[in-house]
């Protein structure tokens, strides 16, 4: 079970938190015109990297608020974690 | 009753407490303090079981939880306990144990014949012997592997002991009470730090207990049981025997599970049985310690022959003797050591050892105290069935390839030591790469993955002095970077005596014309030959070997096999141990209870039940309960003998009649407030919400990015930034996280907060033409006409001096309204309604009435967003705005969402107009073409209509706009049936909506 720093409420255990897939996915503006392939792109491909990966993560048994972990998806080594507007390395 | 094989003044087991057992329904008797195994061999029995392949006798090996042998049974306060080991359970008043895997019984083994039929039970006997012909396996080979394999029989009635869960987090988890244990444990302690000691015995101390060794000028025993009570009063510290930490996980957390109540005849009053520790360390050290090799021979298998360890501890802390004729087969000084003991305790011992001429202090003790010993000696085969009787023996040359003097000699028990391995399945399992150390023979940790080390014979270290300096060090390094405390404690003095290198010989060879079975893994029954035939079949991987073979995958996960086994693989293949590697070690350790894993998460309490403010009243008047999600919610009022159909029938007409209230409390509820909050909605919904006046409510649609409808639900304006959103039961929290992530993520700079308000406030839905009538006696000083409180109207209103919001919208399709109070007047504004509605002939409905009602209307719900549907599919593509974007809006322009005959909504009726469609039927043009028949599309749901008083059901099927008044079949395989029906709108009743408008 992982161990998560929550830059809002501290070290957590990963049962209080839900997985909230790649955190560096843009969605595309609203009311933009953009092509069948770009939205193709937002709603369903994702990257599966093995080694570091930023990811949300919802701290949803705390205090709710989505934040960004920086992780290794081999190793499970959590290198930073940032609340949702900071911006990452 | 005496005891043949108890010694008087030796041993750790309380004399003055006599407990009587049952083992095989014959009652033996011992002490208290003594396991199983100890008191079983005090009575002089070894026969406790049979193997798992051939059903050969199987007695007592180890001592602990290596154990491959006596897997027992347990009765205990009417509870059946299996996979016992005998070795670890003590003993209670009252006690019952049985043997296991022989039938029937244990003397007397039906399925000891495979032993005769060893031709058929090859390495990987599974693959070869139960493949073909495929029909054979349900009737033959299935029920025959069932038959033979297990160890016992798990308990089919529900489990009432208590098991719990316990969450813990210290600076310094240790695990074993060895003398690494205890030295780091004191050391780390003394420098401040919270430290956790597990031990799996009962008695603290480890090797000390067994050891003739000194440190501090105290015996090993008086010295660990010193340190141990200092721990113990210690507040930093917690200290926990029958404690087995059987798994290490991410981020340095373990999981122990606490024997508690195992070893009492009854679990007390306030006390689990079992309990589970998560624990979260800043710092591990393992101190697992080593567990003693065998060595391998023919018939190594037999009752007697065991770990000269494991005697050793039946003497010196059981006060137990293995046997009155001990042979001490060993190819290093621990063998002396036990032959010493038995020696002291009047037992005259002949130890063989395979080294030629190995000198040290501990041989020459056993020599100057009279021991016999044979050098360059070896067991070539033990003799007897069901328990030692003698040993064939045998000189071995120095290659240690020939065999000669052989000669059979009288003994009743083989105590074998085949040096030591290494305890490192935590270390492993942290993700720690293993490295082979030659000198030792064994795999210990390399580098450590997470913040672990490994100390004492878990690392290698053999001797006790260097163990108890390295863990005193380790003790106070480890606390000193988390606590930055400098206070060090002085190491005690060690005396111990000196021994010499081990003999790399282990396996010994089978003399000419003789085809002994040797074992390897004596739990699975896997012998050298099946390891050598698998080579020779071409498995090289050493994982595929041990799958093939079985090597290694019993209960006790081959503690004492598994370096043999790999050591094998090695010499035919003529590589070194560390090329074939060994197998992942994977938690856990030693077997866990299913109940210690589950805890109080049993039955009703694996989830929470929610319940409404009414519930009482619900239960009072005999309302039936559905689980809806974690709610409970009534499905319907019985009255009298009424069936579930009559019931909602009743309840469901008496609102399109009358009135009817409905318990809507379990609704999703959000709070939406901020000046940004009218633009928020806008972009969560399908539709337009800018222009929404305060004081009015909207029905409203959202999608997922994908275009799929996530939840529909109604939000009212209640003031100008101030917004009150309903989800539907099942999504409410889905719903939220969803919120939060747009609000959180994608569109931070909107100025809105969103809250969940489901359990501040309690809903009535009143339904019916009779509902408006009811709301003037309800609240006779607002006004609730037509005009005032239209259809998707607001009102705040008092209710008998209580604050209540009203709502003027509908699921039923009727003049409906829902009154909000806060939850705890929930059940005071119930009560008034039932009261006040006497006279307009109210009846409280459930689910089953209220699926009726919106499912006739052509309402949809769960059952049709169902998410695969997109609003056009649910009709709701009025709902959809073509002016603004909304969150899921491009993905509406796909193809495959915009193709004519996209699915859509329809009612489908019987053409009997009595028979019922089951939900989920397809629905086809011709029941009787080919398979499989294209299917047009699924029944959701399905109703009595209480408006025409026949069956109605919704669909969603392929071009359904165009399919209506066409003639097709519903078609249920699962219930066997193919219905003619008639496609109609799925707006039944009142299509115009003139109702919920009147
Ligand atoms: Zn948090």
């Amino acid at each position: 079970m992982l161990y998560i720093f929550c830059p809002h409420c501290g070290s957590r255990s990963q049962n209080e938190f839900a997985y909230g897939g790649d955190a560096t996915v843009k969605r595309p503006e609203l009311n933009k015109e953009i092509s069948d392939q770009e939205w193709n792109n937002f709603v369903y491909l994702r990257k599966s990297p093995r080694g570091k990966h930023l990811e949300l993560w919802h701290h949803i048994s705390g205090c709710r608020q989505w934040i960004k972990v920086e992780r290794d998806t081999s190793t499970h080594e959590i290198f930073k974690t940032y609340k949702a507007d900071e911006l990452t390395e | 009753m005496s005891q043949d094989f108890r010694l008087d003044n030796i041993g750790m087991v309380n004399r003055n407490k006599k407990i009587s057992f049952t083992f095989n329904g014959k009652k033996y008797f011992g002490y208290e303090g003594d396991t199983i195994a100890s008191a079983l061999i005090a009575n002089g029995v070894h026969l406790v079981g049979r193997s798992f392949k051939y059903h050969r006798p199987r007695g007592f090996f180890g001592v602990g939880v290596d154990e491959p042998y006596a897997i027992l049974q347990l009765e205990r306060n009417n509870e059946r306990d299996p996979n016992i080991r005998a070795t670890e359970q003590e003993i209670f008043e009252g006690l019952e144990v049985k043997s296991v895997n022989c039938w029937p019984s244990v003397n007397f083994d039906i399925g000891a014949i495979n032993n005769f039929l060893k031709m058929f039970f090859p390495a990987g006997f599974y693959y070869k012997t139960f493949m073909w012909p495929p029909s054979f396996w349900y009737k033959i080979y299935e029920p025959f592997i069932r038959m033979a394999a297990g160890f016992g029989e798990a308990s089919i009635k529900h489990d009432k002991e208590r098991y719990e869960h316990k969450y813990e987090y210290c600076d310094l988890l240790i695990t074993g009470s060895g003398p690494s244990g205890l030295a780091s444990a004191y050391a780390a302690a003394k420098n401040g730090a919270r430290v956790i000691l597990a031990e799996d015995k009962p008695r603290y101390g480890g090797s000390l207990l067994t050891s003739d060794v000194n440190v501090g000028n105290q015996t090993g025993a008086e010295w660990s049981e010193k340190i141990i009570t200092e721990l113990k009063s210690m507040s930093n510290v917690i200290v926990k025997n029958r404690s087995q930490v059987f798994g290490y996980y991410d981020h340095n957390m373990l999981v122990m599970s606490e024997r508690i109540s195992d070893h009492l005849p009854k679990t007390q009053k306030y006390l689990p049985k079992q309990r589970l520790w998560y624990i979260r360390a800043k710092e591990v050290l393992i101190s697992s310690g080593s567990i003693e090799r065998p060595l391998v021979f023919g018939n190594n298998d037999t009752p007697g022959v065991m770990l000269s360890s494991a005697a050793k501890e039946y003497i010196k802390v059981y006060g137990v003797l293995v046997g009155k004729k001990p042979l001490i087969f060993t190819n290093n000084d621990s063998g002396y050591e036990t032959a010493i003991e038995f020696k002291k305790n009047g037992v005259n011992p002949l130890i063989l050892d395979t080294r030629k001429e190995p000198s040290s202090d501990i041989i020459t003790e056993a020599k100057n105290l009279g021991i016999e010993i044979k050098y360059s000696y070896v067991v070539v085969a033990a003799k007897g069935y069901k328990k030692v009787k003698s040993a064939d023996i045998a000189k071995i040359s120095d290659n240690k390839k020939d065999l000669s003097n052989i000669e059979n000699i009288e003994c009743d028990c083989i105590c074998v030591s085949g040096f030591w391995t290494p305890s490192i399945h935590l270390a492993s399992q942290s993700g720690n790469k293993s490295e082979f150390n030659e000198k030792i023979d064994a795999f210990i940790p390399k580098k450590s993955k997470q913040k672990e080390n490994t100390i004492g014979s878990a690392n290698g270290k053999f001797t006790l002095e260097e163990t108890i300096n390295e863990a005193f060090n380790k003790g106070y390094e480890v606390s000193n970077k988390i606590t930055e405390n400098n206070n060090k404690v002085s190491v005690p003095t060690v005396v111990e005596k000196k021994s010499t290198e081990h003999d790399k010989f282990w396996c010994v060879p089978l003399p000419k014309g003789k085809s002994y079975k040797r074992f390897l893994d004596f739990q699975n029954d896997v012998a050298v030959t099946d390891i050598e035939l698998a080579l020779r079949e071409g498995f090289r991987s050493i994982e595929h070997v041990k799958r093939y073979t079985t090597l290694g995958m019993a209960t006790d996960q081959g503690k004492t096999s598994n370096l043999n086994g790999l050591q094998l693989v090695s010499d035919i293949e003529n590589k070194v141990v560390p090329q074939v590697g060994h197998t992942t070690f994977r938690p856990p350790y030693t077997p866990v209870s299913i109940g210690a894993i589950v805890g109080r998460e049993v039955g009703k309490h694996s989830k929470p039940t929610r319940k409404s403010p009414m519930h009482e009243w619900h239960e009072k008047n005999n309302a039936v309960f559905v689980d809806a999600g974690v709610w409970l919610r009534p499905r319907y009022y019985k009255q009298g003998n009424e069936t579930l159909f009559e019931a909602s029938k009743r309840e469901a007409k008496n609102v399109r009649k009358n009135v009817g209230v409905c318990d809507v409390t379990t609704l999703g509820k959000i709070d939406v407030k901020g000046p940004d909050a009218a633009e928020f909605l806008n972009r969560v919904y399908t539709n337009a919400w800018l222009k929404l006046p305060v004081g009015k409510a909207r029905y409203g649609v959202m999608l997922r990015e994908d275009g799929i409808v996530m939840d529909d639900g109604t939000t009212t304006r209640i003031s100008e930034n101030h917004y009150h959103m309903t989800t539907t039961t099942a999504q409410a929290a889905n719903v939220l996280s969803h919120l939060e992530y747009y609000l959180q993520l994608v569109w931070p700079e909107l100025n809105v907060n969103v809250v969940s308000t489901t359990e501040q406030w309690a809903g009535a839905a009143i339904a019916g033409p009779n509902s408006r009538a009811l709301l003037m006696k309800l609240f006779p000083n607002t006004d609730v006409s037509n005009e005032a409180l239209p259809f998707m109207g607001y009102k705040e209103a008092d209710l008998f001096g209580i604050p209540a919001k009203i709502y003027r919208i509908s699921f039923s399709g009727e003049l409906a309204y829902e009154v909000n109070v806060e939850s705890d007047y929930g059940n005071f504004m119930w009560e008034k309604i039932i009261e006040v509605g006497k006279e307009f002939q109210i009846q409280a409905y459930g689910t089953e009435a209220l699926s009726t009602l919106r499912i006739e209307m052509g309402h949809v719900a769960g059952s049709e967003l169902d998410g695969r549907t997109i609003p056009h599919d649910a009709s709701l593509e009025g709902l959809v705005s073509k002016k603004k974007d909304f969150i899921g809006k491009r993905s509406l322009s796909r193809s495959a969402f915009t193709k004519p005959d996209r699915e859509k909504i329809v009612g489908v009726v019987p053409l009997d107009k009595t028979t019922s469609i089951p939900e989920g039927s397809y629905i086809v043009k011709d029941p009787k073409a080919k398979l499989p028949n294209p299917k047009l599309g699924h029944v959701s749901a399905s109703c009595w209509s209480v408006e025409y008083d026949n069956p109605f059901s919704l669909a969603i099927i392929k071009d359904g706009k165009n399919m209506i008044g066409q003639k097709l079949f519903a078609m249920s395989p699962l219930k066997n049936k193919t219905i003619p029906v008639e496609i109609v709108s799925s707006h039944y009743v009142d299509p115009e909506g003139k109702r919920v408008r009147a």
